[in-house]
């Protein structure tokens, strides 16, 4: 086949071009001006080099911060992934209940997230909250504002309240759009319920699990609103995670140039973590095929 | 390898049947031989699925018992009954590679290795799937991986039964032909009970010992090929069955002859003898096989006596090894069956109806 070689082509990428370039490329360009440079205003601005990054990268606070917030997210995917595959293998498949089930489980997808927060700063609280006040009924001493573990279980359990339905409902569509003659050819061949989950169900639900895991991923590792709303990132630092430590870099303290070279570390832990795990699950499925 | 029995079975799918409507399985009374190829044919919706889900025991009768060799299984799940059963579209473990897929079964029920490896071997080498033993299953394509669910209703070789769903219609017509062969072979060497539901005549035809006409919930023949063919019990038998089926027309019975739109038709001393006691709608039926047209000048004439019967010919067509004529008189359109040879002259000529092969029906059922 013969290519046809038109290099007017290329004019018809010039609106995404300019669509992307003002929505993504500008905006990080600042950023990365930020993170080279010393700015005290347009006129007044010095070239530093790789200063900012080596003294972030050096700073212990964000080592910590950085810990946590690993921690957080591997807890977090730990906790919704198996859950959220546990709940939709456990959802009715016909019926009244199927509709029944997918509104209570959007409900906590719908809600705004500062609202989550606020939300789960009353629920915990022991002397208004129906959440703090049984928990301390039942003779534990639960209080968030003061015990860091406490603080820091409180954000999880909001991160499963909040996000578990988006795995669950991405595992449903997975799940449904099984043929019955599969579970049917299952019973014949003798396979065990777990044999079902492990060579039916879970290679079926692979694709889904992936966009899941890393909408969970990014979202999590991303985390600012709830905790800032809940704790306010205590006590001490227990609930600080690396958006609102950046946050308290770049507004609370006016550390533009280490917030600018942070961002831009941040920017690329997601982004390299997101391409492994997607080309390591996307190579292993296609191991053998040939 | 067993007789399958199924006594007084029913199956609806509404809890409370009264009509004969609210059944999708009629009540059946049927005994099916150890190591026999059944062929279970029907339209769609006639309940051939119904039944051969009924066997496998992925749905339980709402009437009656299955028996394998005697023994009743209505109650067990499929994987007591110890059945295999292959699908309208293949199912296959994405995950696994065409060996451990064929593995499965037997490696479910904790045989052991060395068995299963010669097991999975044999049959891989009767389907020619030894070469690809090693690769993923879920790069194949559509018939290859029929082929390997194929070898997983096959690898077993202490089943009960195979039944199979329809399992050639995501196969190319040439490979169609193939795998069937292929399954007719495996029948004779290993003499399974195999099962086989369709809606193609000529599957069922080809690779059945005995056929199982299905329609409306009921079973309306079980008969070798042959059977079927020179003796439809129903008129869908003769319909469904035969390409073009068997000729159907209103009748009526008088004066010792079947009169079709005025024209008389003569009847052995067999038909008004059985006929006679019948009541209800009666119907003449015969094969376009067993029709002779006279054109031109061969034509002895009509005869008053019943023997022929005048027709126009409204189209010839010409399909190789035989042509088909199709004629009218009256509201009656009947297709014949003529060798290559045979010409056909003028728009009009004499059909001769052969006795022993023209069959009477009262309400859709033979009567003579």
């Amino acid at each position: 086949m013969n290519k046809i070689t038109n290099n007017k082509a290329w004019f018809l990428v010039l609106p995404v071009f300019f669509i992307v370039a003002i929505s993504a490329i500008i905006p990080l360009m600042t950023v990365v001006n930020y993170s080279v440079q010393d700015i005290f205003d347009p006129q007044t601005r010095f070239f530093v080099g790789t200063e900012w990054f080596e003294q972030v990268l050096a700073d212990r606070r964000l080592h910590d911060a950085l810990i946590r917030q690993i921690v957080y997210t591997m807890s977090v995917l730990f906790i919704e992934v198996p859950l959220g595959i546990a709940v939709a293998l456990t959802l009715p498949r016909n019926g009244w209940g199927v509709s029944a089930s997918m509104v209570l489980l959007a409900l906590p997808l719908l809600i705004p997230w500062n609202v989550v927060g606020t939300i789960w700063q009353i629920f915990g609280r022991a002397d208004i909250g129906l959440g703090g006040y049984v928990i301390n009924l039942m003779g534990i001493d639960y209080n968030y504002a003061q015990n860091p573990m406490d603080a820091w279980l409180t954000v999880l359990v909001m991160d499963v309240w909040h996000w578990t339905s988006l795995i669950v409902l991405l595992c449903y569509a997975g799940l449904r759009s099984i043929p019955d003659a599969y579970y049917q050819a299952a019973k014949i061949d003798g396979a065990s319920r777990w044999a079902v989950f492990r060579f039916i169900q879970l290679p079926k639900m692979q694709s889904v699990l992936v966009i899941g895991v890393l909408l969970r991923f990014m979202d999590s590792f991303m985390i600012y609103t709830e905790p800032f709303v809940l704790t306010g990132g205590g006590p001490g630092n227990a609930t600080t995670f690396l958006s609102q430590f950046l946050t308290r870099m770049a507004v609370g303290q006016f550390d533009l140039g280490p917030a600018a070279a942070f961002s831009l570390v941040y920017f690329l832990i997601i982004l390299l973590v997101c391409w492994v795990f997607y080309t390591v699950v996307m190579n292993a499925g296609k191991q053998g095929e040939q | 390898m067993a007789r399958i029995d199924l006594k007084s079975l029913a199956h609806s799918y509404f809890p409370d049947p009264k009509t004969d409507e609210d059944y999708a399985l009629r009540r059946m009374e049927h005994v099916w031989e150890d190591g026999g190829a059944y062929a279970l044919l029907g339209p769609s919706g006639c309940g051939k699925t119904t039944l051969l889900n009924i066997i496998s025991g992925l749905l339980t009768p709402s009437h009656g018992q299955v028996l394998f060799d005697g023994k009743d299984v209505t109650q067990l799940a499929p994987e007591e009954r110890n059945i295999a059963q292959v699908f309208q579209f293949p199912v296959i473990y994405d995950t696994m590679t065409v060996y451990d897929n064929l593995a499965f079964p037997l490696r479910n029920r904790g045989i052991d290795e060395k068995r299963v490896d010669a097991r999975v071997r044999e049959i891989a080498g009767m389907l020619d799937l030894t070469g690809k033993l090693k690769q993923k299953a879920r790069g194949l394509g559509a018939d290859e991986k029929q082929t390997i669910s194929l070898g997983r209703g096959l690898v077993r070789d202490d089943v009960s039964a195979i039944l199979f769903d329809e399992p050639l219609t995501v196969i190319d017509p040439h490979l169609k032909w193939v795998l069937r062969r292929k399954l007719k072979e495996i029948h004779n060497k290993l003499r399974p009970t195999m099962v086989y539901v369709t809606h193609d005549q000529v599957e069922a035809l080809t690779f059945a010992d005995k056929v199982v006409v299905m329609y409306g919930g009921k079973v309306v023949q079980l008969g070798t090929p042959q059977e079927l063919f020179e003796n439809p019990a129903h008129t869908f038998v003769g319909y469904f069955i035969g390409s073009p089926g068997m000729n159907i027309m209103d009748c009526k019975i008088d004066d010792g002859a079947a009169w079709v739109d005025g024209q008389r038709i003569g009847l052995s001393d067999r038909h008004l003898e059985a006929i006679s006691k019948q009541s209800g709608k009666i119907e003449l039926g015969i094969r376009p096989e067993f029709l002779t047209l006279e054109t031109g000048t061969d034509t002895k004439g009509p005869g008053g006596d019943g023997s022929g019967v005048e027709v126009n010919i409204t189209k010839v067509e010409d399909l190789g090894q035989f042509k088909i004529a199709t004629t009218r008189f009256g509201a009656s359109e009947i297709k014949v069956k003529l060798g290559e040879d045979e010409q056909v002259t003028g728009q009009s000529g004499v059909l001769r109806f052969a006795p022993e092969w023209t069959k009477l029906y009262a309400d859709s059922q033979l009567v003579a």
